[in-house]
C-alpha cells in the first residue's frame, strides 16, 4: 500500500488557551496497529477528533489516507468512546449498524435488500446476531461494544479509530473485541489507532505507541518507549517502568498505591501510572 | 352518532377535521424527536412566546396565526443561536420567556375584546378555523412535514448517536436549528388545537406513548404520529358532540394513551423481548 496512512507533520493543538499537544510529528504506517497511551486528559481522544477532521489543528499539517482530514470521510471507522443508551430509547443493535452505513444521507430511510444484506453480514461477523434485535439500552457492555465494531467496519473503512474501547469491560470481553479487531485488520489489512490508558490487552497487537502526558509526547516500538529513562522524561519525574512477572509497570515516584490500572478516570496528575503489561 | 354525522355536514366542523388532520401529522412526528432529545422545555417557551407573537399580530390587526409563526420562529432561533451549555440555556430561555409572556399579556390587554382571543389561544380555537386558516395551516404542515423527510435520517443518527453522526459528517449544529425551526412551526400548528398551555399533550404526551410500544425507531415515528392523529381527531368529535372544548378531549385522551402504553401495553412487549436467548452474561 502507498504511503503512510495517517501523518502529523508538527502539529500543535490547542482549545482555546489551553494547549493539548505541541509539535507531533507521527507517520502511522499502513496496515499497522498503533496504540495512543497516556494518562486521561492527556489529549488521545483529541488526536482521533483531528483525524476525523472534527477538530483543526493550530499549526502544522495532518494527512489521512493521502488527503486533509475531512468530516464524513468514508474510508474512516470510528468506534467512540462507551456511552450508554436510554433503557428505553427504541433503537435496535441493526438500527445503529445501519447507521454506519446511511445514517448520514438526507431523506427517509428506506426498506433495501441489499443494505440490509450489508448490515446482517456485519453483525454476523462480530457474533451479535442473537442481541442484535433487542433494544440496544439493554445490552450489555460487551455485547454494545461488538456492535459499535460492526458499525464502524460495515462501511468497510480502511483505517479504523477506536476511542478506549476496551473501558468498562472485563477481562473476557476485551479479549473478545481485542481478537475482532485483529481480525479485520489481518483480513482487510486495515491501519487500527487505538486509543487506551491501559496497552495490557493489546501488547501483543501493537506494532508502534505513541504516549502522550502534559502536552508532550514520544513515540516508537512498545519496548523502546516503555522505558524508565523515555518515561521519565515525558513526565518530567521520576518513573519506573518495571517488568515483573512478564508484565510491565509504569509507576510514578508520588502514586499512593504503586499502580493504579484500574483507576483510568482518576489518575492523578503528573504522577500517574500503572501501565499494567502482559508478553 | 346521528347527531355527529349530521354535524360533518357543516362546513366549520370540515375545517377543524381537516385543519386537525394535518397538525396532529406534523405534531406527531414533532413529538417523537422532542422526546428523543429532551427539550420539553424548549416547546414551553417557543409556545409561550408564540403567544406573544400572536397578541402583538392582533393587536395590529394581522394574521394570529402569522403572528404565532413569527413568534415561535425568533424564539427557536434564539435557543439554537446560544452557547451550548444546556444548563445555561435553560437559565437565559426561562428568563426570556418569562419577559416575553408578560409582553403577551400587556398587548392581549390593550386589545379590546381580550377576553376571547385570549381564551383561544390559551386553550385552542380549533372549531372557529376558517377556510382561509386552513389553507394556511395546511401550506405551514406540508412544508415542515417536507422538511422532516429530508431531514429524518441524519436527524436521528444526531438525535440517538451524535458522536459517531458527527464522524460521519452530519452537521450536528445546524440539524438542531433546523428542528428548532420545525418545531416552532408545529408548535404554531398544534397551539390551534388545544392552544398555549396544553401544547405538551400533542408535542410530548405521543412521542413519550410511542416509545413505550415499540424499540424500532421508524415504527415509533408512526405510532407517535398515530397516536396524535387518534387524539386531535377523537378529541374533535366529541367535543362537537359535548360542546365542551376540544382540549379537554384532546387532552384526556393523549394521557389515556400514555397510561395504557406505559403500563398495559409497554410492559407486555418488554415480556416478549426479554425472552431472547442470553448469549453473553450481565
Amino acid at each position: 500500500m502507498a504511503g503512510p496512512a495517517v501523518t502529523f507533520d508538527a502539529v500543535t493543538l490547542e482549545y482555546g488557551e489551553r494547549l493539548i499537544w505541541s509539535d507531533l510529528s507521527l507517520e502511522v504506517a499502513a496496515g499497522s496497529f498503533v496504540a495512543i497511551l497516556g494518562p486521561n486528559g492527556a489529549g488521545k481522544t483529541s488526536l482521533l477528533k483531528a483525524i476525523l477532521g472534527l477538530v483543526a489543528p493550530s499549526t502544522g499539517r495532518i494527512e489521512v489516507l493521502g488527503e486533509a482530514p475531512r468530516r464524513g470521510a468514508p474510508a474512516i471507522g470510528y468506534v467512540p468512546q462507551h456511552q450508554s443508551f436510554d433503557r428505553d430509547l427504541p433503537l435496535r443493535g441493526r438500527d445503529l449498524v445501519r447507521m454506519g452505513i446511511d445514517g448520514h444521507h438526507w431523506g427517509l430511510p428506506m426498506p433495501d435488500p441489499v443494505t440490509s444484506a450489508r448490515v446482517a453480514r456485519a453483525i454476523a461477523s462480530v457474533d451479535a446476531a442473537t442481541y442484535a434485535d433487542g433494544p440496544i439500552g439493554r445490552l450489555s457492555g460487551g455485547e454494545l461494544q461488538r456492535l459499535r465494531i460492526a458499525q464502524a467496519l460495515v462501511g468497510e473503512p480502511r483505517l479504523l479509530l477506536c476511542d478506549e474501547p476496551l473501558a468498562s469491560l472485563d477481562l473476557r470481553y476485551q479479549q473478545g473485541i481485542t481478537d475482532l479487531i485483529a481480525g479485520w485488520r489481518r483480513d482487510a489489512g486495515g491501519t487500527v489507532l487505538f486509543v487506551t490508558h491501559d496497552v495490557n490487552p493489546v501488547l501483543g497487537l501493537v506494532d508502534r505507541v505513541v504516549f502522550v502526558v502534559n502536552g508532550r509526547w514520544t513515540e516508537g516500538t512498545p519496548d523502546e518507549v516503555l522505558t524508565s529513562e523515555r518515561m521519565t522524561n515525558l513526565y518530567g519525574s521520576h518513573v519506573d517502568v518495571v517488568r515483573v512477572h512478564g508484565r510491565v509497570l509504569v509507576v510514578g515516584e508520588s502514586t499512593d498505591s504503586g499502580f493504579n490500572v484500574d483507576e483510568p478516570h482518576h489518575v492523578p496528575e503528573p504522577t500517574l501510572v500503572g501501565h499494567d503489561i502482559d508478553r | 352518532m346521528d347527531q355527529l354525522i349530521g354535524l360533518l355536514g357543516y362546513e366549520f366542523v370540515q375545517n377543524a377535521l381537516a385543519a386537525g388532520l394535518v397538525i396532529a401529522i406534523v405534531a406527531g412526528i414533532v413529538s417523537r424527536f422532542v422526546v428523543a432529545r429532551n427539550m420539553s422545555f424548549a416547546v414551553h417557551a417557543i409556545s409561550e412566546l408564540g403567544f406573544t407573537g400572536s397578541a402583538g399580530f392582533i393587536l395590529l390587526r394581522w394574521s394570529p396565526v402569522l403572528g404565532l409563526l413569527v413568534g415561535s420562529a425568533i424564539t427557536a432561533l434564539f435557543i439554537g443561536t446560544l452557547g451550548v451549555r444546556v444548563r445555561e440555556r435553560d437559565a437565559v430561555v426561562g428568563v426570556v420567556m418569562a419577559f416575553g409572556l408578560g409582553l403577551g399579556v400587556l398587548f392581549i390587554t390593550l386589545y379590546k375584546g381580550y377576553a376571547n382571543t385570549a381564551f383561544a389561544l390559551l386553550f385552542g380555537t380549533i372549531t372557529g378555523v376558517s377556510r382561509g386558516d386552513v389553507a394556511l395551516l395546511g401550506g405551514i404542515g406540508v412544508v415542515t412535514l417536507v422538511a422532516l423527510a429530508i431531514i429524518y435520517r441524519p436527524l436521528l443518527f444526531a438525535t440517538v448517536d451524535p458522536e459517531v453522526a458527527e464522524a460521519r459528517g452530519v452537521p450536528i449544529r445546524a440539524l438542531a436549528v433546523a428542528f428548532l425551526l420545525i418545531m416552532a412551526a408545529a408548535v404554531s400548528e398544534a397551539i390551534q388545537v388545544v392552544g398555549v398551555l396544553l401544547i405538551l399533550t400533542l408535542l410530548i404526551t405521543p412521542g413519550a406513548a410511542a416509545e413505550r410500544l415499540t424499540q424500532r425507531p421508524g415504527q415509533a415515528t408512526l405510532y407517535s404520529m398515530g397516536i396524535a392523529l387518534f387524539c386531535t381527531i377523537g378529541g374533535i368529535l366529541v367535543s362537537l358532540v359535548t360542546n365542551a372544548p376540544v382540549s379537554v378531549f384532546v387532552t384526556t385522551l393523549s394521557f389515556v394513551a400514555y397510561l395504557v402504553a406505559r403500563f398495559a401495553v409497554g410492559p407486555a412487549l418488554q415480556r416478549g423481548a426479554s425472552r431472547r436467548p442470553a448469549i453473553e452474561g450481565p
